[in-house]
């Protein structure tokens, strides 16, 4: 269970690294970077928290992943999930957080 | 390297600023606003413990036509009789009292045309759990008295004459060790995951349904500290979705999803409907050739299937993630469930402190609350904020003492102690440590690869391993402080170990399969209707047994 963080797009703030709930990631030259992989409980808080959408979440191959990626934007009360996948397809599903689970 | 010493103050000190944690400062804020109270909390309290990635319904709720005496009777029916009722009761009478609160706080809950909450079954009720945590933080960050200390990570009490007078805590990122002196603690720090070899110990060993970085630290706090431990023999095993460990409840309570084995057959019926009993059947079925397992979800409707996909957004997106990843979906394909490692968690099962009705550990001043409080299972968010508006309560009563001096030689010796393992040398790391101990107690305490079963020959083999890895942690070398926070895991997480160890040997009969499934004693035996206790003493554990309390009784400790 992992992230991957785009350098690209990191813009070095350090937000991902104060949410983290284990701490695991860190900044080095100004660009953030998983420090412990492995260790990634696959809760999607530094996902949601970064401002520049630098950061997706993977699943490990060891449970079934097949490359692709989930990241999260919010507009307002809305939550827009997208699962990019390695065949260039997207999915995005929309949650608004105004509505409770129906189940 | 240089750690900096710097003693801070407070009159109230809460450890883990969780649901439990937060709740009980926010108690603080209205019964004592004048007091002094400050949260250490090891990741940062809008994302951290168990609600980090949220939750889409709260399962302790006294829904309409049901009595707090009904939440009881369940819990204790699920527990097979090892409860403490008066807890129970205690909690139970607050439930729908804290739920109104969150809602006022921000939380979404589902209301029906009348504006009445809409249930989901007999005890629960349907909300958007997303946020959850940001909206306690943000309801802490509006208490003034309350300070909240992000990345600080409590190692240790300070105790004289059995009443706690402070704490050690080291900060993650900074080279800080704070010794903080308190009037009174309240203890919230969460259950221990990672103590077993997980379902997929390579690169998604974290990929468990108890948050990883909950290690155990208030429960081996405690055991170091002599505080009386109580039921760690009841370990908790999750039900979950293969591979993402997500939660099942919003499939098989939220569209009716029964658990069939690979041949169709709903087989629940046919080992009984507890927690425990679902795990076990699980378990036989797959032992019997008959798996694997899988709730079934074929045939719910598209619409429902839908719903279902943001519903784990909100609280396990992995799930979700899967689903569409795959091109999948559950109103297509039965969704394969599988049982977790063991763990050790008194919001779910009944391990953890000993406490009196006050939420107060035998150690005076020192309160539990949430999973690390013990006697009281089936609490769940609710039943979290519920006991740490308790632990508040009696609390605020220690605010007018005074505080204690710190002895220099305490602090003195805690410097040198963080000192030593920065000049350690060892053939060995953490992580290759954790990963022995989580062989261990796999192999011989009763894992995943036992069917949770285990002998007491098997124990006292994990004794020894486990006490071996004891002296071993002693000597790893770290590099930085968070380095040695994550060496402070693990030895709290040994510790616990040994405790769970002795549990397991001490209850010599099955009144939980798989959470301890004794196969010396298979069968349940009613003269062990009682609590199975331990204290630390001397680097020794000692077990007594105590009495079932019943509900309407107040429980004092006598010591």
């Amino acid at each position: 269970m992992s992230i991957r963080i785009d350098r690209e797009k990191c813009i070095g703030c350090g937000q991902c690294v104060e949410i983290c709930p284990g701490t695991l990631i860190h900044t080095k030259e100004h660009k953030a970077f998983m420090r412990y992989p492995m260790e990634c409980w696959g809760c999607v808080s530094c996902v949601k928290q970064c401002p520049v959408h630098a950061i997706s979440l993977y699943l490990g191959a060891d449970i079934g992943g097949a490359g692709s990626q989930m990241t999260v934007r919010k507009q307002e009360n809305l939550l827009h999930w997208t699962v990019n996948r390695p065949d260039g397809t997207e999915e995005i599903i929309t949650v608004d957080s105004r509505d409770a689970n129906q189940y | 390297m240089p750690v900096e010493t710097i003693q801070l103050e407070t009159d109230i000190l809460i450890l883990g600023g969780g649901a439990a944690g937060c709740y009980a400062a926010i108690t603080l804020h209205e019964k004592a606003p004048e007091a002094k109270v400050l949260i250490l909390e090891k990741a940062n309290i809008t994302r951290s413990g168990c609600l980090a990635a949220g939750v889409n319904a709260l399962n302790a709720y006294i829904v309409p036509g049901k009595t707090p005496e009904f939440y009881v009777d369940y819990a204790k029916k699920d527990a097979h009789g090892i409860v403490r009722e008066d807890l129970l009761l205690s909690m139970s009478k607050r439930l729908n009292k804290v739920t109104q609160h969150l809602e006022q706080f921000g939380l979404v809950i589902l209301k029906d045309a009348e504006g009445n909450y809409v249930t989901r079954g007999n005890r629960n009720i349907k909300i958007n759990g997303e946020n959850i945590k940001p909206i306690l933080a943000q309801a802490v960050a509006e208490c003034p008295n309350v300070t909240v200390m992000n990345h600080v990570n409590a190692v240790d009490y300070i105790i004289k004459d059995n009443r706690i007078i402070g704490v050690f805590a080291n900060a993650v990122l900074e080279e800080k060790l704070y010794v903080i002196r308190c009037k009174a603690c309240i203890c919230a720090t969460g259950g221990a995951a990672g103590l077993y070899r997980p379902n997929n110990p390579g690169f998604s060993r974290h990929k468990m349904w108890y948050p990883p970085f909950n290690t155990g630290a208030g429960y081996a706090m405690g055991i170091r500290a002599g505080a009386e431990m109580t039921t760690f023999e009841m370990r908790f095993i999750a039900l979950r979705c293969k591979d993402t460990i997500a939660p099942t409840g919003t499939l098989a309570q939220g569209v009716g999803a029964k658990q069939v084995n690979a041949n169709g057959e709903v087989y629940e019926q046919k080992y009984g409907l507890t927690t425990s009993q679902r795990v076990y059947g699980t378990v036989m079925e797959n032992r019997e050739g008959r798996g694997p397992c899988y709730l079934r979800t074929k045939g719910i409707t598209t619409e429902q299937a839908d719903s279902l996909k943001r519903a784990y957004l909100n609280m396990a997106p992995s799930q979700t993630l899967k689903w569409l990843e795959n091109g999948s979906s559950p109103d297509e394909e039965n969704v394969e469930i599988e049982g977790t490692e063991p763990y050790i968690i008194g919001g779910h099962t009944a391990s953890g402190y000993w406490v009196d009705s006050n939420r107060m550990s035998t150690i005076d001043g020192l309160f539990a609350a949430g999973d690390v409080a013990g006697g009281s299972p089936q609490k769940y968010v609710t039943g979290a904020l519920a006991e740490g508006e308790i632990a508040a309560e009696a609390a605020v009563k220690y605010v007018n003492c005074k505080l204690e001096e710190i002895p220099d030689n305490y602090v003195k010796r805690q410097e040198t102690v963080i000192r030593h393992y920065f000049t350690n040398t060892s053939l060995f790391t953490t992580e290759q440590l954790e990963e022995a101990m989580q062989g261990v107690m796999d192999r011989y305490a009763g894992g995943i690869s036992t069917d949770y079963g285990f002998t007491e020959s098997g124990l006292d083999i994990a004794d020894q391993k486990i006490r071996r890895l004891i002296a071993l942690s002693k000597n790893i070398p770290v590099s930085d402080m968070q380095e040695l926070t994550r060496l402070f895991e693990l030895k709290e997480r040994l510790l616990v170990c040994r405790v769970v160890i002795a549990h397991l040997a001490e209850r010599k009969e099955t009144r939980w399969h798989c959470f301890a499934e004794n196969l010396d004693h298979p069968e349940a035996d009613d003269s062990w209707l009682h609590y199975v206790n331990s204290r630390y003493e001397n680097g020794e554990i000692h077990m007594l047994h105590r009495e079932l309390t019943g509900r309407y009784e107040a429980y004092e400790h006598t010591h």
